[in-house]
């Protein structure tokens, strides 16, 4: 049983929360994941390990509510437990000084983003950050991206904040203004890395993307989080996360993340009609 | 006299059958299919041992349990006795008693199989570990005095459970690290309910808790901690029992459509996860009209009886070559056949085929022969060139084998590797190439039975405690 230790509201269905796992907090490194697992009955999904506090023995985690574990987990609070926490999975970002840096985080997918870009700038990178989503209420850390970034933009479908658009059109914009760009990380929605892919490929920039299969054990053993990168077929758990984004084929990614989602759907209505009953109850 | 003495002598009884579930019931759920021995039967089952003076059923198994002895305490009918003398050597009887295959084992050994059927050795054991256990508190055994030693034990699947219970009964302070959430490794991810229930997994799991050992879950090796780390931390031996974690698919075109799973996902999903009970449980399984598996051995036949269980309405093994060459026990096959599950032989797939939301809608198969015997002995499959045909189907498992998984391997740069990525030990003292790490099971042979591993697992302690009692590598 891991503890919650401390939970925050970042966004609209958006919470992180500080987790305690000292042995994983110890060896984590950025780019890394757990897999958790709510209760007996629960199924296991995995998220990234968005920061660390090696001295408390913590994880923070961000969840963004989809579907029935995450709103499960939206609804505890610090004390409550996770039945199960294991990791640190998947291989570690490769982090070096590669000179100007742009991470871009899309959604909740910038908490992925958001541990790899801290280590890019750590190792003495410059540092540009993107960060979009839908509209303002969903951008989420914002302060604590601006403390490390040497530039910082953002970018709102709706216009509600920051610029109107995606967040290829700041890259864009970045581009085109002459920009010398080493490397582009990008986290979030698998079209959203698909574009931003495709925008740099034409410039000819490394890109590495982080890609959110669908996992049960994330040490290998399964098969379930396979994708094609190059024309080969990788475990995003093992593998992975990350790849080279030019290579990765995100129509096959975007198909297999939809494998069960009407069971999804199902068991997301059951559990609200489920909350919804209880409610009546008391 | 004589004459009288010799019409008194009772005719040996048949081999006793045990009784099953239905096949037209049992298709349609996850309890177990088969039910056991009576008291009655078992006795009878018993008689039929003659006490060989020289018995060979012993050295027939890998953990050497004193088959005779416990047999002659069923037919005395002291049930827990039996049970608790196959534990002298056996931590795990309730599970060997159910997936061993006695028939190539000590079965295969009995005298009486020159003349007869052999003594149902399995179902006998399966019998008193059961009795047992519904007869009450399970007694541990007498400890050792405690060694003031450190030993980890890296997986929890048969090769693991054993070595540590072993090493506890010695006075080894054991620590067992699973990476996964419960502890029993492929005998609760892989081994479906209708063939080992989990409870009887976690009974027997607690059973080596008893003895003193401590079970760590979620814990990756390789990842959460290293083997150096352990080390470090004062253990001065380590077993690696990972088991062979890999899934193999196919490499052909459309393997990734949705809707193919390795056997290890759509296993891991129905037992781990219990996906048999969504949405009682989170964990989604789905299963359409028409299922296929591909493979011959236990997995496929695990894999095909699942999806028939989860509402298949046709299930199919798909196999390239004829069933005499299937490696799977012959009773799960015909516990397959009887359940419905159709068999093609002599096919092979050569394409997966998609519909325009990337699912399997069916596959391309191409018919085979056999040709000239191979390096396993059995005859190689020759594909017959133009004999392809299309096949639907939209639920696919590849049940094909798996291999090495590299996860814990690849931060051990000591350790020696076999060409396919095994580790190389010794078969006897399951030493590696590191000093203080030995290693058994399916990581070092590739895929086995739960009895290999376990042997594994008994050798493995004895060497053990040698080495941390001499010190000598």
């Amino acid at each position: 049983m891991n503890r919650i230790i401390d939970k925050k509201r970042l966004a609209e269905g958006i919470n992180l929360f500080e987790i305690e796992a000292p042995l994983i907090a110890r060896k984590r490194k950025p780019g890394q994941f757990v897999i958790i697992r709510i209760d007996e009955n629960g199924e296991r999904i995995p998220l990234t390990i968005a920061d660390v506090n090696k001295e408390k023995g913590i994880i923070t985690i961000v969840v963004q509510v989809v579907g029935k574990t995450t709103e499960h987990l939206g609804t505890l609070s610090p004390g409550d437990g996770l039945l199960d926490v294991v990791g640190p999975l998947g291989q570690p970002t490769h982090i070096e000084k590669f000179g100007t840096v742009v991470a871009i985080g899309g959604g909740v997918g910038h908490a992925v983003c958001f541990p790899i870009a801290k280590g890019m700038k750590d190792a003495g990178n410059y540092l540009i950050t993107i960060v979009g989503a839908r509209t303002k209420d969903l951008i989420i850390l914002e302060e604590e991206t601006k403390k490390f970034s040497d530039e910082f933009y953002i970018t709102t479908d709706d216009g509600s904040y920051g610029k109107k658009g995606l967040v290829t059109d700041q890259l864009k914009e970045l581009l085109e203004g002459g920009k010398k760009i080493d490397l582009v990380l990008a986290a979030g929605p698998a079209i959203m890395m698909k574009f931003v892919s495709l925008m740099t490929k034409e410039y000819g920039i490394k890109t590495i993307v982080s890609l959110n299969s669908i996992m049960v054990d994330g040490t290998g053993m399964c098969g379930v989080c396979r994708v094609e990168v190059g024309g080969k077929t990788k475990f995003a758990c093992v593998d992975g996360p990350e790849f080279d984004g030019h290579e990765v084929n995100y129509d096959l990614l975007m198909k297999r993340l939809a494998t069960y989602k009407e069971e999804e759907k199902l068991a997301y209505d059951r559990y609200m009609q489920k909350i919804k009953d209880k409610g009546k109850e008391m | 006299m004589v004459e009288k003495k010799k019409k008194k002598k009772k005719k040996r009884p048949p081999r006793q059958e045990m009784p099953r579930q239905d096949p037209k019931e049992r298709r349609k759920n996850f309890n177990e299919v088969a039910l056991g021995f009576s008291e009655e039967t078992a006795v009878i089952e018993a008689s039929r041992c003659i006490g060989c003076p020289k018995p060979e059923c012993i050295d027939g198994c890998p953990v050497f349990v004193d088959i005779p002895g416990f047999i002659k305490l069923v037919q005395e009918k002291k049930f827990v006795e039996a049970s608790k003398k196959i534990k002298e050597t056996n931590v795990l009887p309730a599970i060997c008693g159910r997936v061993c295959p006695q028939e190539t084992q000590c079965e295969i050994v009995c005298v009486l199989s020159k003349i007869d059927k052999p003594v149902a050795i399995g179902r006998l054991e399966r019998f008193v570990a059961d009795y047992e256990a519904a007869a009450g508190e399970i007694e541990i055994p007498p400890k050792s005095e405690p060694k003031g030693k450190k030993v980890a034990v890296v997986g929890s699947g048969p090769a693991g459970l054993t070595v540590a219970g072993e090493l506890a009964k010695m006075g080894y302070e054991v620590t067992i690290f699973e990476a996964l959430h419960k502890p029993g490794g492929v005998l609760v991810y892989g081994i479906p309910e209708f063939r080992l229930p989990k409870a009887i997994v976690a009974r027997e799991v607690n059973f080596v808790e008893k003895l003193g050992v401590e079970v760590k879950t979620n814990f990756v090796v390789g990842r959460t901690a290293t083997v150096e780390d352990f080390f470090d931390q004062g253990y001065g031996a380590v077993f690696l029992g990972l088991g062979a974690g890999l899934p193999w698919f196919l490499n052909l075109p459309g393997i990734n459509l949705v809707g193919i799973y390795s056997a290890n996902e759509f296993l891991t999903r129905s037992n781990l996860m219990k996906a048999y009970l969504f949405p009682e449980y989170d964990t989604p399984l789905r299963v359409g009209k028409k299922a296929v598996v591909i493979g011959g051995g236990n997995v496929a036949m695990d894999s095909v009886r699942t999806s028939l269980r989860l509402g298949a309405k046709e299930t199919h093994i798909i196999y390239r070559r004829s069933r005499k060459e299937m490696p799977a026990r012959e009773e799960e096959i015909e516990n397959a056949e009887a359940e419905g599950v159709i068999f093609d032989f002599l096919v092979n797939p050569v394409e997966f085929l998609g519909d325009k939301e990337g699912r399997v809608c069916g596959m391309k198969l191409i018919r085979m022969e056999l040709g000239e015997p191979d390096e396993s002995g059995r005859r190689r499959p020759v594909p017959i060139e133009g004999s392809e045909f299309v096949y639907d189907c939209d639920t696919v498992v590849i049940a094909i084998g798996q291999g090495p998984n590299p996860l814990a391997l690849s931060t051990m740069k000591d350790l020696k590797l076999n060409k396919w990525g095994y580790i190389v030990a010794d078969i006897e003292t399951c030493k590696t190439s590191m000093k203080g790490v030995f290693a058994g099971g399916d990581i070092v042979t590739g895929e086995a039975t739960v009895i290999e591993a376990m042997g594994f697992g008994w050798r493995a302690s004895i060497a053990i405690d040698k080495y941390l009692t001499t010190g000598e590598w």
